[in-house]
């Protein structure tokens, strides 16, 4: 079987996790980005290994390989494979809610315990429109980003507000040149439907 | 966790998240699966440097700064407590494709494969009928019988007689079957413990069939990648494999809850049927519970033991063509046992180790009281040994095969270096619970939901 090929498109696959606690929107995220859709009552989407979306900046390509954390997230049972060889990474709160957003701080915190250099960190405060029922102001979430080296963005996964930004910013902070993965071997599947994915 | 389930599975080993992946994603089973420790892997986890010194040596731990001093970061370290090579063509890897689970790991091959021969010398196996004729193991007519015995393996299709020589395999016993090919005693030891990786010579009065499909599976593996090893191994250890399977039980659905130390199996008290597991005061309920030995006191007897030396060293392992990943077989024979020994051997292009330092295992099936010096002489080839880990772990069986009792039990991790028998332990667990004959034939049993 073929052993890795040297990429002959100009397309870097980035794999981007989310992480974040329960309920604060990631899988509305990626739904919203993938696919276009928000559901009010929003099931882990069960089935999914990851989802595949692409991004065009400029003269690149990023085809961004989400990982949703399937739930893992609810017990602190997130598995150590999440995190290997993530390029990137959303940590979301609710701004609804203080204790989401301290989540998010310790989220942060394991990341920078990793100690990949070279990941991008964005911190997303979802569901913007609710104004109403504001617990973190914006300037507060946004100072703790400047210190801690991410960006930071207010997003609605529900009214479609920064989505498409959010992930258009990460596509433009990713490395120019990335890291050249080890060769390695592709295990395949002959029968294996091509993942769905469109660029703009 | 005070919830209702279909299943309990108690351990993260790899057998218990295959059986937690396949349950949830086959059968769509409502999966809570539970581990006391506090990292996923159980038995089959790949620890950091902290934690194996934390586990295995607390009298020579270092604090973080002192490993890093001496070794790097301890978190470069994925070290396997049962260190195995997974075979191309195996059935691992068939899973791992038909459940998607191969799409969250990265592998990398094997670099080579060795065997210790006549006067302890080392040698690369050949493993298909070109390799024979230019192997330094066998002198001019051997290599043509050994080619002829690789040419007939190469041509066998089980279910066409016409390609089975006139023999009816299987019935001939494996040593018949050597005698009708010619091969001499040396030939049939590589053949048997290198290229079919029998652990030991019971195999020998075991139908002939078996010992044609394991040297098959072999050269096979071979075949699949070109990369001249039939082995290959994921970056970070093999602890991505359960983790992997545990990710596909998540994302239909299973429920992961780690460190609870406390957790054990609730059986009813009218029929002593496991129905469920409690921990920190609370229960979950279930229909049935899987699990490994260690979670099923009094239901489980010791078959045997396995010991394993795990090493750090500051240079790859020697006389082997300068290969960092590779296996090495010391067949019983050539050093006065009952069961051969293994030597493997992986480094940074793995990720398991920091750059410059290199992992070595040895191990084997225990045979007397004094297990470490059974390894003596698969350390011998190691050169200088950094820190040196000894693992001796019991073999666990299953009394009983659950169907009465509602305890699904694995048994205990075997020394063989790949994962053959593995997911044949997990296929019968399968069997037991659902009656059903879990199918690797069908092409990719989960893809109707994994496309984005
Ligand atoms: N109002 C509002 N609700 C949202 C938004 N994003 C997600 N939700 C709702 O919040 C709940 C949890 O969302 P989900 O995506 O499952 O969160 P996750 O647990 O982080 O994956 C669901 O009921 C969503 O419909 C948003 O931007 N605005
Ligand atoms: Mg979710």
């Amino acid at each position: 079987m073929a052993s890795n090929a040297s990429a002959a498109s100009v397309t870097t696959q980035a794999k981007l996790v989310l992480l974040g606690d329960m309920g604060a929107g990631k899988s509305s995220l990626v739904l919203r980005f993938v696919k276009g859709q928000f559901h009010e009552y929003q099931e882990s989407t069960i089935g999914a290994a990851f989802l595949t979306q692409t991004v065009c900046v400029d003269d690149r390509t990023i085809k961004f390989e989400i990982w949703d954390t399937a739930g893992q997230e609810r017990y602190h049972s997130l598995a150590p494979m999440y995190y290997r060889g993530a390029a990137a990474a959303i940590i979301v709160y609710d701004i609804q809610s203080q204790s989401s957003f301290a989540r998010a701080k310790s989220w942060v915190r394991e990341l920078q315990k990793q100690g990949n250099a070279s990941l991008v960190m964005a911190l997303a405060g979802n569901k913007c429109d609710m104004e109403e029922k504001r617990e973190v102001q914006a300037e507060e979430a946004e100072a703790y980003a400047a210190e801690n080296g991410l960006f930071f963005m207010e997003t609605s996964a529900k009214a479609a507000v920064n989505v498409t930004e959010l992930f258009h910013e990460i596509a433009v902070k990713l490395p120019r040149a990335p890291a050249p993965t080890a060769p390695g071997v592709v295990l395949t599947n002959q029968n294996r439907a091509p993942k769905n994915s469109q660029c703009c | 966790m005070d919830q209702t389930y279909d299943v309990v599975v108690l351990g993260t080993g790899l057998k218990e998240c295959l059986v937690a992946g396949v349950l949830s994603a086959v059968e769509r089973m409502k999966v809570l699966h539970v581990d006391r420790n506090d990292y996923y892997g159980g038995e089959s986890a790949s620890l950091n440097l902290l934690q194996v010194f934390e586990k295995f040596a607390k009298e020579r731990a270092m604090d973080k700064s002192a490993i890093a001093a001496k070794y790097g970061r301890y978190q470069d370290y994925n070290i396997d407590l049962i260190p195995k090579y997974i075979m191309g063509n195996g059935l691992l890897t068939k899973v791992l494709v038909k459940t998607g689970v191969h799409q969250y790991i990265q592998f990398r091959a094997g670099d080579g494969s060795f065997v210790v021969g006549k006067g302890g010398k080392i040698h690369k196996v050949p493993a298909n009928d070109k390799e024979a004729l230019r192997s330094s193991l066998m002198g001019m007519f051997e290599k043509l019988r050994a080619r002829s015995f690789f040419v007939f393996v190469q041509n066998f299709v089980e279910t066409d007689p016409s390609t089975h020589g006139g023999y009816n395999l299987h019935r001939m016993p494996a040593r018949e079957l050597y005698e009708k090919f010619g091969l001499a005693a040396e030939t049939v030891e590589f053949i048997g413990h290198a290229l079919a990786l029998k652990t030991n010579e019971r195999y020998l009065d075991e139908p002939a069939v078996n010992l044609v499909k394991a040297v098959r599976l072999y050269s096979d593996s071979m075949a699949r990648f070109d990369t001249g090893s039939p082995y290959i191994y994921p970056l970070y250890g093999l602890g991505e494999l359960p983790q992997g399977f545990a990710r596909l039980s998540a994302v239909y659905g299973g429920t992961y809850m780690l460190a609870k130390h406390d957790v054990e199996v609730v059986y009813d008290e009218e029929t002593g049927r496991a129905c469920g597991v409690k921990s920190e005061g609370e229960t979950a309920k279930a229909k049935f519970v899987v699990g490994d030995p260690s979670y099923f006191p009094g239901k489980t007897k010791v078959m045997g033991q396995v010991v394993r030396a795990l090493c750090l060293l500051s240079h790859p392992i020697p006389n082997v063509n300068d290969a960092e990943s590779v296996q090495i077989i010391i067949p019983a024979a050539q050093c006065g046992r009952r069961h051969d020994v293994y030597v493997l051997g992986a480094g940074s292009s793995h990720n398991v180790c920091a750059k410059g330092r290199y992992f070595a295992s040895v191990s084997t099936t225990v045979e007397t009281n004094d297990p470490q010096r059974e390894l003596e002489v698969g350390l011998r080839m190691l050169g200088p040994i950094d820190e040196l880990f000894y693992n001796v772990s019991d073999v666990h069986h299953p009394l009983a095969d659950g169907v009465a009792d509602g305890a699904f039990i694995s048994t205990g991790y075997d020394a063989t270096t790949h994962f053959e028998t593995t997911v044949r332990d997990v296929i019968d667990i399968y069997k037991r619970i659902t009656g059903k004959d879990l199918d690797l034939s069908k092409d990719d049993f989960t893809a109707a939901d994994t496309s984005g």
